[in-house]
C-alpha cells in the first residue's frame, strides 16, 4: 500500500475527521431545511391579496400625507410652525408614488433559485472551509504532538515527501467530501425552489455563473484546508493553527477594524481578510466611504466607492498559501525532530 | 565481523542565547558488529538519545560521519530505512487508534505485508489486546507495541531505546529472551538501557557515553576486565595473624584494608603472588577470592555518577574524558 493511500486511510480513521465532517454536513443540511421551512410557493390568490394590501397601504399614505399637509398649512397660518416639525413649503408633503409600495412586501418569503442560490454558496464555502481548516490542522498537528510524525519518518525518512503526501491525502479527502456536498447543495436548493419558490428564468448563462461560483467556493475550501495544515505543521501542534487563527481574527481583524474605524481610515474594510473572501465568492465587493460626498447632476449625494475584485482576492490567497506552506516545508526540512 | 553501525567523531551542538552553547555530542565514536546485542549506556543527558536520533535522521549533526549497514547516513537513509527498526525514547502513538490500526498504518506506509502485523503482535504478546485503543494501554503495553512497530519491518538492525521501561518482571525476562532470539536469527540489536544488570546479561558488547563522548567500549567481559580494580578478599587460618599479614602486604606495595576477620586487598595483578608472599612469612591463606566487578560499578566509575552521601548530583555532572577531539581512555576511531 502506498504512503498516499495509507495517509488517506489514516485521515478517514480519525474520529475527529469523522465528527467534524458530520458536524459540517449537518449544519449545511440544517441551512437547507431551514430555508425550506421559511419559504413558501406563491400562488395567484396570494399575489392578488398582496396587491390589494399594497393598494390599501398606498391609500393610507395618501390620507396621512393630506392630513399632514393641512396641519402644516394651519400651523403656518397660526404662526406656530417654527419648531421644525414641518417644512417651509407645505406642498412638498406628498404621498410616495404608487409603484414604490410593492406587492412583494406583503408576500411571504419565497425562494427564487435564480436570484438567491448564488448567495447560498457563500455559507456553503464558509462552513466547509472552517471544517477543512480544523481537520487539516488536527490531521498534522496531532501527528506531531503524539509522536506519530517521528514514527513515520523512521519508516519514510524523506521529510518533504512525507509532509506533501499527507497534504495531498488531506486535500483529496476534503475534496471527496466537498464535491458530493456541493452536488447535494445544488440539488437541495433546486428542490427548495421547486417546492417553496421558483426555478423560472434559469438560462445556461445563469447555470454557468453558479458553477463558477461553486468552483471558487471549492477552491476556497482547499486553500483554507492547506493553510490550517501548514500552520499546524509549522507550530508542530494543532493549537498553533487554531490559536493563530483566533489571534488573527481577534487582534488582526476585530482590533484592526476598530482601530481603522476610530482613525476614520477610508475604505477600512479593504484591510480586512473577510472582505477578500467575500470578493472571491461574489466576484466584486464595492466598499463605500460615507464620509465623502460626490454630488450628482440632480444634487444627490453619493459616497465614494472602491471595488475589491476576485482577481485581487486570488493574489492574496495565492501569496498566503505560498508563504505559509513554504514556511512549513522549510521548517520540515531544516528543523530537528525531537 | 562487518560493522552494521559506525559512528565517527559525531558532533551536535545546541546554541541558546540564554544558556549559551552545549555540546550534546562531542566527537562521539561507536561501532556495532553484525549479529551482536550491543548495549548503549550513559547517564541521563549524556547524549544517548541524541545519538540515536541523529543516526536515524531526526536530528541534523554538526560534524562527524555515520554509516548504517555499510551506507553513509543521513544521505542513504531512504535506502536503509527499510532494514532498520527503531524506537527512540518513550513509545509515542496516536492514542485513539488501536494497536492493530497503528501497526497496520505503519505497515502500509512502509509497504510491509499485512500478515506481518499479526506476527509481531503475537511476538510481543499483544495479540489478544490488539483491538483496544492505545490510550487504554499501560506503559509496559505501549512499550511492547513500540517493539512490535520496530520489528514490523523484520529489520537487519534493531535499535531500541529503553525497551524494558515499564515492563513487569515477566515482561523484562521475555524481552531479554526475545533479544537473544533475534540476535541468534542474525539480527543486530542495539539496546539503550539503564537496567545494567539486564545489559550485562543480554549484551555481547557495550558502548558507554558520558557528556557526549565515548568513555568505554568493547565486549562486556573486556570492559569489565579493563575496569576491574584487582580487589581480592583473603582470610587466614588464624585471625590473630591479620596484622602481620597487613604489614607484609603493605611492604610489598599492595593496598590493604583491614576488617575484623579478613583483609581486602586492592591493586593485585596476580592473586598467586599474595599466597606466595604470605607463605614465605608462614602465614597460610584459608580463603582467597577475587572480587568481580559488575557493569553497574564500572558504569558509575566511568561516568562518575555514583551517589555521594549528602550531595545532590546534577544531570550534567558526569565524567568528561580526554581533551578536545581526543579519544577516550578505552580507545578511539572505529570501535574496538
Amino acid at each position: 500500500m502506498s504512503l498516499f493511500r495509507t495517509e488517506l486511510r489514516r485521515l478517514s480513521k480519525r474520529r475527529f475527521t469523522r465528527y467534524m465532517t458530520l458536524l459540517g454536513l449537518l449544519v449545511l443540511a440544517a441551512v437547507v431545511v431551514g430555508v425550506f421551512f421559511t419559504n413558501q410557493k406563491i400562488d395567484a390568490g396570494q399575489l392578488a391579496r398582496a396587491e390589494r394590501q399594497a393598494d390599501q397601504q398606498y391609500q393610507e399614505q395618501v390620507r396621512w400625507s393630506e392630513q399632514e399637509r393641512v396641519a402644516c398649512e394651519q400651523a403656518k397660518t397660526a404662526g406656530t410652525a417654527t419648531d421644525g416639525r414641518y417644512p417651509d413649503d407645505c406642498s412638498v408633503i406628498t404621498p410616495p408614488p404608487r409603484e414604490e409600495i410593492k406587492a412583494e412586501w406583503f408576500l411571504p418569503s419565497t425562494f427564487d433559485f435564480k436570484e438567491t442560490f448564488d448567495e447560498t454558496l457563500i455559507p456553503f464555502a464558509a462552513i466547509l472551509a472552517l471544517v477543512g481548516f480544523v481537520i487539516g490542522a488536527s490531521f498534522v498537528g496531532a501527528e506531531w504532538s503524539t509522536g506519530g510524525m517521528m514514527n513515520l519518518l523512521l519508516w519514510r525518512p524523506k521529510r518533504l515527501t512525507v509532509l506533501l503526501t499527507k497534504l495531498a491525502a488531506l486535500l483529496t479527502g476534503i475534496l471527496a467530501v466537498t464535491l458530493p456536498a456541493a452536488v447535494l447543495w445544488f440539488a437541495g436548493f433546486w428542490a427548495v425552489a421547486n417546492f417553496r419558490g421558483s426555478t423560472e428564468k434559469m438560462t445556461s448563462g445563469v447555470w454557468q455563473s453558479f458553477m463558477l461560483t461553486g468552483v471558487r467556493g471549492v477552491v476556497l475550501v482547499l486553500v483554507l484546508t492547506t493553510i490550517g495544515f501548514a500552520l499546524a505543521s509549522l507550530g508542530r501542534h494543532t493549537a498553533m493553527a487554531l490559536g493563530g487563527v483566533v489571534a488573527v481574527m481577534v487582534v488582526g481583524q476585530f482590533g484592526l477594524g476598530i482601530l481603522l474605524s476610530m482613525a476614520s481610515v477610508r475604505f477600512a474594510e479593504a484591510w480586512l481578510l473577510p472582505t477578500y473572501a467575500l470578493a472571491w465568492m461574489t466576484k466584486t465587493v464595492t466598499l463605500q466611504d460615507w464620509n465623502s460626498c460626490n454630488a450628482t447632476y440632480y444634487g444627490e449625494c453619493k459616497p465614494a466607492t472602491m471595488d475589491i475584485t476576485w482577481q485581487q482576492s486570488s493574489v492574496l490567497l495565492s501569496v498566503g498559501v505560498v508563504v505559509i506552506l513554504g514556511a512549513a516545508l522549510w521548517a520540515m526540512r531544516r528543523r530537528d525532530i525531537s | 565481523m562487518p560493522a552494521v553501525l559506525e559512528i565517527e567523531g559525531l558532533r551536535k551542538t545546541y546554541k541558546s542565547r540564554r544558556r549559551g552553547t552545549r555540546n550534546a555530542l562531542d566527537g562521539f565514536d561507536m561501532r556495532v558488529d553484525a549479529g551482536q546485542v550491543h548495549g548503549f549506556l550513559g547517564p541521563n543527558g549524556s547524549g544517548k538519545t541524541t545519538t540515536l536520533r541523529t543516526l536515524l535522521g531526526l536530528i541534523r549533526p554538526d560534524g562527524g560521519r555515520m554509516a548504517l549497514l555499510g551506507h553513509e547516513v543521513p544521505d542513504a537513509l531512504p535506502t536503509v530505512a527499510g532494514q532498520v527498526g527503531a524506537i527512540v525514547e518513550s513509545p509515542q502513538f496516536f492514542p485513539h487508534f488501536t494497536a492493530r490500526d497503528t501497526l497496520s498504518l505503519l505497515a502500509g506506509a512502509g509497504e510491509v505485508p499485512a500478515v506481518r502485523v499479526d506476527e509481531v503482535l503475537e511476538l510481543v504478546g499483544l495479540r489478544d489486546r490488539s483491538g483496544e485503543r492505545v490510550k487504554t494501554y499501560s506503559l509496559g503495553m505501549k512499550q511492547r507495541l513500540a517493539v512490535a512497530s520496530a520489528l514490523l519491518k523484520n529489520p537487519k538492525l534493531l535499535i531500541l531505546d529503553e525497551p524494558a521501561n515499564g515492563l513487569d518482571p515477566g515482561g523484562i525476562r521475555e524481552m531479554r529472551t526475545l533479544m537473544r532470539t533475534l540476535a541468534e536469527s542474525g539480527m543486530t540489536v542495539v539496546l539503550s538501557s539503564h537496567i545494567l544488570g539486564e545489559i550485562q546479561l543480554i549484551c555481547d558488547s557495550v558502548t558507554i557515553i558520558s557528556l557526549g563522548r565515548r568513555v568505554a567500549f568493547g565486549p562486556v567481559d573486556e570492559v569489565l576486565a579493563q575496569h576491574s580494580s584487582g580487589a581480592v578478599r583473603i582470610r587466614l587460618e588464624a585471625v590473630s595473624d591479620l596484622p602481620v599479614a597487613t604489614e607484609a602486604l603493605t611492604q610489598a606495595g599492595i593496598r590493604v584494608t583491614g576488617h575484623p576477620d579478613h583483609l581486602m586487598l586492592a591493586g593485585v595483578d596476580k592473586p598467586a603472588s599474595v599466597t606466595r608472599l604470605l607463605a614465605e612469612k608462614n602465614l597460610y591463606v584459608s580463603e582467597l577470592a577475587p572480587i568481580a566487578v559488575d557493569l553497574e560499578s564500572v558504569f558509575l566509575e566511568l561516568t562518575a555518577t555514583a551517589p555521594v552521601p549528602g550531595q545532590h548530583r546534577q544531570v550534567d555532572e558526569s565524567m568528561k574524558v580526554g581533551g578536545t577531539g581526543q579519544p577516550g581512555p578505552a580507545g578511539g576511531g572505529w570501535g574496538a
